[in-house]
Formats: structure tokens, sequence, C-alpha cells
């Protein structure tokens, strides 16, 4: 607290011992943030702007693909950069798919799932009053706003159309102008602010937990936090070289990607794909972690097998390192390295059985009630499932010579992360509502949600697997005319989901206001872990006086 | 290679309609060059009139539109099917067999287990049905259980699929046919340097949309988006040695119905192998992003008996490599495969100018870079 006093703003809150719910002024409290709840809050604000972005432009993607041809490109460049050529229209389709990719992943699931729920119930569950250090979290946060706005603007800019991988040479010598140095410039700042957060995390884990919560005490989403910290401290660097590489290459004649030049366009790929494969699991851990906590609470029983699944969660983090060439079958990797490769990959689909078996068995003599958290969980785990082994038929390196870069990838790696991490979110988000706000949701707009939602990305997602089985390949404007049929129901996949976001937006809306009050626990006896001992909203700063866990409570 | 001049093509019966005035048609001069060789049990009927003139393509008509049209629900995507498409070569039907008949009835068992589960746990341990919770959150055995069960499962996958990467590695026999396809920013080129023969394929615009002079899609030459003006011929039966590259961005070679897909790395050459058995005509798209018409630069092969095979390469101008004469991936020659090299269609200061040279036969992940040394 003696840091704060230095703070001219938060002068006062030197004295708040005494009153833990004393709030700064709006401009202080929300700009200079040093909060964990409120920085929580400023990244969930935050993740959903983005998600409502990057949601739109893949409406934008589905209704250029509900029809073969090209029907909408050619109007929406005009209505960007005015009149354009048909590869303008072309190169636009790409800005779009690069710009889902980048916004879904740097700034709508990450925020979410680590600034967001890390944020709020990393403290709150270890019995710590906030992170180790709250000013690099507000730093963390507000890195995110020019990171974001350089990706946004990178379109009036002519727009990075390279994908979301970036692959050298094509983002290299193959795309003039700034759009993708904005893009590139955008990663590193969002990469940035994700390790500062990962240190921040890992030294609040290790150093802040109260009395008696030991590691093996802690809940399991303090356990996903922590691992997926650590995978984004070893894995944002390696981002942060390949793509400092990328920049000199562009700008400063270098040819670290270039053969011409001695260097090589693979090398980029081995170490986009070192982080991007951590990557995947630092997308889903934390809502692995949600998951637990949320399955426990409504079978109103303990996870089963608690180390199995901390050291399954480690286990998925170690592997996800050494698995990374997977997505380089194609490129001509030695015929030792793809067997090695495949291997590996097979071996990650072990803990993450163990996982989907333990939520099974948590519930397995339990005494489940199916509110809007648990169904969304209920989903999750049976839609990660349905991704998980399409990925076991993707980790072959023989199956990719015919898999590879079609829909099929596009299919599976959005039953994981669509429906994976975004169902895990919208079930953390429903669970923790009531705490955050202090207000309940609305428990049918939150049915109608999740059911509308359910259904329509599997209407969605389920025929891309059919697609990539004929051949699709991704990021295709376009299509042949026999792709047709598939294609149309994946769009009207999208326009269902649509309506169940409606559901969403407007419960939210009506709940933060007109919501009946939340008390402490609003879920009973099955939610056991600390932040349910405190109100709802908890004060400004908790834990004045540390809990001690004891022996008996149990994560 | 021998590059063609126009006014040789103009002279090949037939062939002129067929041959598009794309921008990046090479229009280097014709090397004087040489009879083909012809080998007297391979050439085709027309290889006599070879020395005199070039014999008509044996795939066109002589409108210069392509004979032979794909086959329906082969080689291309079908409409409403869920399936893979049909393979037609050992290596893609073995691998269709391994995702047929071991991946996908294993993952469909496996998501209905847990399906079933799910539903079962929702239905007895609902809390109507069970309103007090048991307190178990360990069962060691179990545990066990759930751990190894999957390892065996994954162990018993594991052997088919590594059988199957072994196949697709073996290397190309020395009879093989070399066929080289080299990406560019839109359009794919190609070339046999043991036979002298190369040429550039486009997307066949629909009508309406072509350039002056141009020809259009038909529906003979194949869907929309996916037919070439310039086909890939490769006989039957026949391994081909696919040798990979760029000229700008990476590109990737996909021919779905032979189970294929390489990426075209500039300064590399990939190496793969595969035969076609079924003669008819596959599509396949570029299947790594590379630009604005990424989408539009398709890849059209069509499979034909080697006797057809062979007056092809006559009617391009090539020949056929004498027998038992060590192929394309042989050290250069200096006479014929030194034209290859010069007529590489580059565009601009592309990285690889040379990339003909020696790929390595014996390593599918061919990783020379000659371009690199020189520049």
């Amino acid at each position: 607290m003696t840091d704060i006093a230095l703070d001219h703003g938060a002068a006062h809150d030197d004295h708040a011992h005494h009153d833990a719910d004393h709030k700064p002024g709006f401009f202080v409290r929300w700009f200079m943030s040093t909060n964990h709840k409120d920085i929580g809050t400023l990244y969930l604000i935050f993740a959903i702007i983005a998600g409502i972005i990057g949601g739109g432009i893949s409406g934008m993607m589905r209704l250029e693909l509900a029809h073969p041809g090209l029907q909408y490109l050619g109007a929406w460049y005009e209505f960007l950069h005015g009149p354009g050529k048909f590869d303008d229209a072309t190169e636009f389709w790409n800005v779009l798919i690069t710009a889902h990719g980048l916004i879904m992943v740097f700034f709508m699931v990450m925020p979410a799932m680590i600034g967001g729920f890390g944020n709020w119930f990393v403290p709150i569950m270890i019995g710590a009053p906030d992170m180790a250090f709250p000013r690099m979290n507000n730093i963390s946060f507000w890195l995110l706003i020019p990171s974001f706005s350089l990706l946004l603007a990178s379109p009036f800019f002519g727009g990075a159309g390279t994908g979301w991988t970036v692959y050298a040479p094509l983002s290299t010598s193959g795309s003039h102008g700034p759009a993708v140095d904005m893009a590139i410039l955008s990663l590193h700042l969002a990469g940035a602010s994700s390790i500062l957060g990962a240190i921040n995390f890992i030294t609040t884990i290790f150093n802040m937990r109260a009395p008696g919560m030991t590691l093996h005490k802690m809940p399991l989403f303090v356990w996903s936090i922590l691992v997926t910290a650590f995978l984004l401290l070893l894995a944002l660097p390696v981002l942060a070289a390949a793509i400092t590489m990328l920049l000199t290459d562009r700008n400063f004649h270098t040819a670290f990607y270039d053969a011409s030049g001695g260097g090589d366009p693979i090398l980029y790929q081995h170490l986009f794909w070192f982080f991007g494969h951590p990557e995947v699991y630092i997308m889903i851990l934390p809502g692995f972690g949600m998951v637990s906590q949320i399955v426990a609470t409504f079978s109103r029983k303990p996870v089963f097998g608690y180390l199995g699944m901390a050291y399954a969660m480690v286990a998925i983090g170690v592997v996800g390192f050494i698995v990374w060439a997977h997505h380089m079958f194609t490129t001509g990797m030695s015929v030792q390295v793809k067997m090695y490769f495949t291997a590996a990959t097979m071996v990650i689909a072990v803990p993450t059985g163990v996982k989907i078996f333990s939520w099974i068995a948590t519930m397995w003599g339990g005494s489940m009630s199916f509110k809007t958290p648990m169904v969304w969980a209920l989903g999750f785990i049976f839609m990660f499932t349905v991704g998980g082994v399409t990925g076991v038929v993707l980790a072959n390196g023989g199956v990719d010579d015919f898999m590879q870069d079609t829909y099929y990838v596009v299919a599976h790696f959005h039953y994981v992360l669509s429906l994976g991490a975004v169902f895990s979110l919208f079930a953390g988000f429903y669970y923790w509502f009531p705490k955050m706000t202090g207000r309940m949701y609305n428990e049918l707009l939150g049915q109608l949600h999740f059911w509308i939602f359910f259904i329509g990305v599997n209407v969605l997602f389920f025929p891309m697997h059919f697609l990539g089985a004929q051949g699709m390949p991704r990021r295709m404007p376009d299509y042949p005319d026999a792709q047709a049929y598939w294609n149309l129901i994946a769009s009207w996949g999208y326009a269902i989901m649509g309506v169940g976001m409606v559901f969403f937006f407007v419960n939210i809306f009506w709940s933060m206001f007109k919501g009946e009050k939340a008390g402490d626990n609003p879920w009973g006896e099955g939610a056991t872990t600390l932040e349910w001992t405190l109100s709802s909203p908890p004060p400004y700063h908790q834990f004045d006086t540390l809990p001690v866990i004891e022996d008996s409570h149990h994560h | 290679m021998r590059i063609l001049g126009l006014t040789t093509i103009a002279l090949a019966a037939g062939l002129a309609f067929a041959t598009p005035g794309h921008a990046q048609a090479p229009t280097q001069p014709a090397p004087t060059a040489a009879a083909p060789a012809a080998d007297a049990t391979l050439a085709a009927p027309g290889a006599e009139a070879a020395k005199l003139a070039k014999p008509a393509d044996p795939t066109l008509n002589p409108d210069g539109s392509h004979k032979t049209g794909p086959k329906p629900g082969i080689g291309q995507p079908v409409d409403r099917e869920i399936g893979l498409q049909p393979q037609v070569s050992p290596n893609g039907r073995e691998a269709l067999k391994f995702h047929n008949w071991v991946l996908f009835p294993l993952i469909t068992v496996i998501s209905l287990f847990v399906l079933a589960l799910l539903l079962w746990v929702m239905v007895r341990y609902r809390r109507a049905a069970n309103p007090v919770p048991s307190r178990t959150s360990h069962n060691t055995a179990i545990e066990v259980i759930w751990t190894l069960v999957p390892v065996l499962i994954l162990v018993a996958i594991a052997v088919p699929s590594i059988r199957l990467l072994a196949h697709q590695f073996t290397p190309a026999p020395d009879n093989a046919i070399t066929l080289k396809a080299i990406g560019n920013q839109w359009y794919w080129s190609y070339e046999y340097p043991d036979h002298g023969v190369s040429f550039d394929a486009n997307l066949l615009k629909e009508k309406g949309q072509q350039e002056p002079g141009q020809r259009y899609r038909t529906d003979v030459d194949g869907p929309r988006l996916l037919a070439t003006d310039n086909r890939v011929v490769v006989p039957v039966g026949v391994p081909i040695r696919l040798i990979t590259t760029a000229t700008d961005v990476i590109h990737s070679w996909a021919l779905p119905a032979a189970w294929i897909k390489l990426d075209a790395v500039p300064g590399r050459l990939n190496e793969t192998s595969f035969i076609i058995d079924t003669p008819g005509v596959y599509y396949g798209q570029c299947s790594e992003l590379c630009g604005a018409r990424h989408g539009y630069m398709p890849i059209t092969v069509e499979a034909v008996s080697p006797e057809v095979f062979a007056a092809w390469v006559a009617s391009k101008g090539g020949h056929m490599p004498e027998a038992n004469k060590p192929s394309a991936a042989a050290p250069a020659q200096p006479g014929s495969d030194k034209a290859d090299d010069t007529a590489t269609p580059a565009n601009g200061a592309g990285p690889v100018e040379n990339v003909t040279a020696t790929p390595a036969t014996t390593n599918q992940a061919a990783t020379a870079n000659p371009g690199a040394g020189n520049h």
C-alpha cells in the first residue's frame, strides 16, 4: 500500500484499511487502475468488444461463402477504399480471414480467459488481496489498446492478408505497404502484454497464497492459469523473435526467411508454431480450469482425481511444446521427423482423455443441477471431445497429405476453440456473473442462449468436416459449385448462432441493472472456492485479514 | 527445355487455338534443338511425324478443347457428399482405408461413448434422482485404466499410421517420371525435365469473363475454379516423382484424389512420389495462402495410358528419355536440361532462378538451396 500513497489520485487509498469498499474516482479507477477486479472487468469488456468485431467479420465471411461466386467482397472493398479490381476484392478476403483469426485469438479468447477471469478470480481463489504487481497488471491491459488499434487500423492502410500465421515470404516480399508492419507491431504489443501478465500470475500464485493454501489445495482454475502463464512466458518470446525477424526482413533487408539470402521460409514456420502450438493450449487450459470448478459446483461433489487433473494440465503444457511441427506436415519434412511428430502429438490425447473422464467421474454419483453455467460446461465437454478426436485424425502425418489446410482442419480447430474455449468462456461468464455484478443473470435467457448457440455452431462447423473431406482448402473466397450445399448450411448455422448471441447481450444488459440481487453464494453447497465466501460483488479490497485454509477445506 | 516460339506453336496443327496468350507465357525464342530421340517402343503413332512437325496433342480436339472430361464423382468435390474423395493411387487407397476403417470408426465410437456417459450421468445423477451426492473423489484403479486404455488405442493407431508414412516416403524408382511443379502468383508452371516439356497452367475463366482471344471453360474442361487451360498429363501405372518449388511465395501443390499435398517453397525443392493407376482427370487447388488469387490457381491432372503420354510428350516438342537412363533427378544434363533451367519462368527477381539443379533423390525433404549461392 505504501506505493499507492505516492500516487496523487489514490493517495487516500492509504487509509483504505478501515474502508475496504472505498473506490477512487472514475478516471483514476478505470484508467489508472491497480485493482485486479477492475482490471479484470476492463479485460472482459475489451474481450466482448473484440468478440463482437471478430464475430462480425466471421459473419461477413459466412455471407460471402453462402453461395458460390463473389457476391459482396467487391462492394465491401469499395466501401472501404473506393472502386477496386478483382484482385483487390479477393485480397480483401485475405484481410478478413487474417483479422478474424488474430482478433479471436489475441483480443478475444486470451484477454477474456487470462486477463478477465484470471485477474478476477486467481487472487481471490488463493486468498490474496490483489495481484503481485498491480501496476504491471494495468500496463498489461493498456498495452492491448494500442495493439488492437494498430490491428484495426491496418485495413485502412491496405490490410494484412497474410493469414493469422503471417507466413514468410507472403508477409515479407509478398506484402507491401505498412499494413503488415502494423499487424506485426500489434502482435509485439499483445505479446508483451501477455508476458507481463504471465509474470504477474506466476509471482502471485507462488508467493501470495493464503496460509494453508498449498499448491495441492489450489482450485483447478488457479492451476490452469499457472500452467497457462508458464506457457505464455516460454512461448511468446519465441513469437516475438520470429516476428521481429519478419520486420527486419521487410524493412531492413535482412534475409532470415529469404532463401536467396541464405535464409529459410520454413524457419519462420518452425518458430511460429513453437509458439503457436502452446498458444492453442493457452487458449483452452483456463477453460479446462473453469469447467472443473463449474462441474464440481453443480454436481455438489469435489473434483474427481484432483491431482490427476492438475498434473494432466501440466503434462499437456509440457508435451504442447514438443509437437509444433504437426502444423507443418506438408512442408517437406523428412519421414523420421513426421513419424516423431505424429507419435508425440497422439500422446496429448492421453492427459486430455484423463480430463474428460475425470469430469464425467466428478458428475458420477453427484447431485446435478442444470443451471446455465452447467449446461455450457456439459456442452463444452462433449464438443471438446468431438474436436479432440478429429485432432487425433489430424495428428497422423500420413493423413495430412490430404487433410492439411482443408476445411477439416477448420472444423477441428473451431470445435476445440469456438465450441471449446468459447463454451468455457460462456460457462465461466454465467458462473461468475452473480459474483462480479452482484446480480443474477436471467436463467431462461441463459438457457435460450445456450441451446440456440449450441445448435447454431454445430450447424455452422460440423458440415465443414464434409467440405474438408471433399478437399475444400481453407482461406478460399470462392469454391467450386459442388461445395455449395454444405457451405450454405454452414452460413445458416452462423445465422442461428447470431440469434443466440442476441439473447446473451439482452441478458447481460437486463441482468446488470434489473437482475435479482445475488447472495454471497447463489450456487449452494457445491461452490466451495473462496470467492463464494465474499460478498457479491466482492469488496474493493478483499481479505484484509487473510483467510486460513483448514485441512478440511478441500479445493 | 524447349520453349516453343509462338510461330512454332502456330505450325502445330490444332495447337494454336489452345495456346493461351497469357502475359506470363515465356517468349524466349525456340532453341534450335533437336529431334527428340524417340524410343521405338514408347513412341506413339505420331512420333514419326514429330520429326517434321509436331504431332497433334492426343488429349486435345482439333479445336484445342480437351477431349476427356472428368468422370462424375471422382477427382473433384461432389455436392452433399460427406466422405473423403475416392482415391486413384495405391498410397491414397491405403490412407483412405486407414481413415475409413481405423480412424473414423474409432473417433465415432469414442465420441458416442463420451456422449452416452454424459447422458447417463445427467439422467441418473440429476438432483431429483440423486439428492445426496457421494463424496468419492479418488479411485486409483479407474484412473489407471482410463490412462492406459487410451495409450493402447493410440498405439493401435500409430502402427498403421507410421506404416503409411513409410509408404508415402518410399523414394521413386529410377524409371519414375519427374514432374516439377513450380508455384507462381497465381498459376502453376510445370516441367518434365527428362522429357523436355514445360508449360504453364492457368485457371480457365468462365464464358464472358475470359480475356479476348482466350478460350473459356467448358464442362469437359472441368468444374468452375478447378479447370486449367493446360493439364498435367501423366501416364497411369508409372511412378511420378513430384518435385515442388516456387518463385515468389509459398504455394502448395495438392491432388486430393491421389492423397498428395506438398508445399512449394521458394528456395527449396520438396519431393514426393505417387502412382495414379486409373485413367481420368483429377483436380486440386493451391493449398497454402499465397495472396490475392490464392483461390484461383487450380491444378488439373490427366492420367492417360503410357502410349498417349508419349504422344503427348511428342506433341509438346519433347522426347521420351532413353530406356534405362536414370531419370530426372540424376545430375543435370549439360545440353537439354540446361535449356530447362533458363526457361524456368521466374517472376521478376525471384530468389530461385536455377532451382532445377539436382534434387536429392533419397530424401523427401530435399532442402538443397542451390539458388542461394549465386547471389
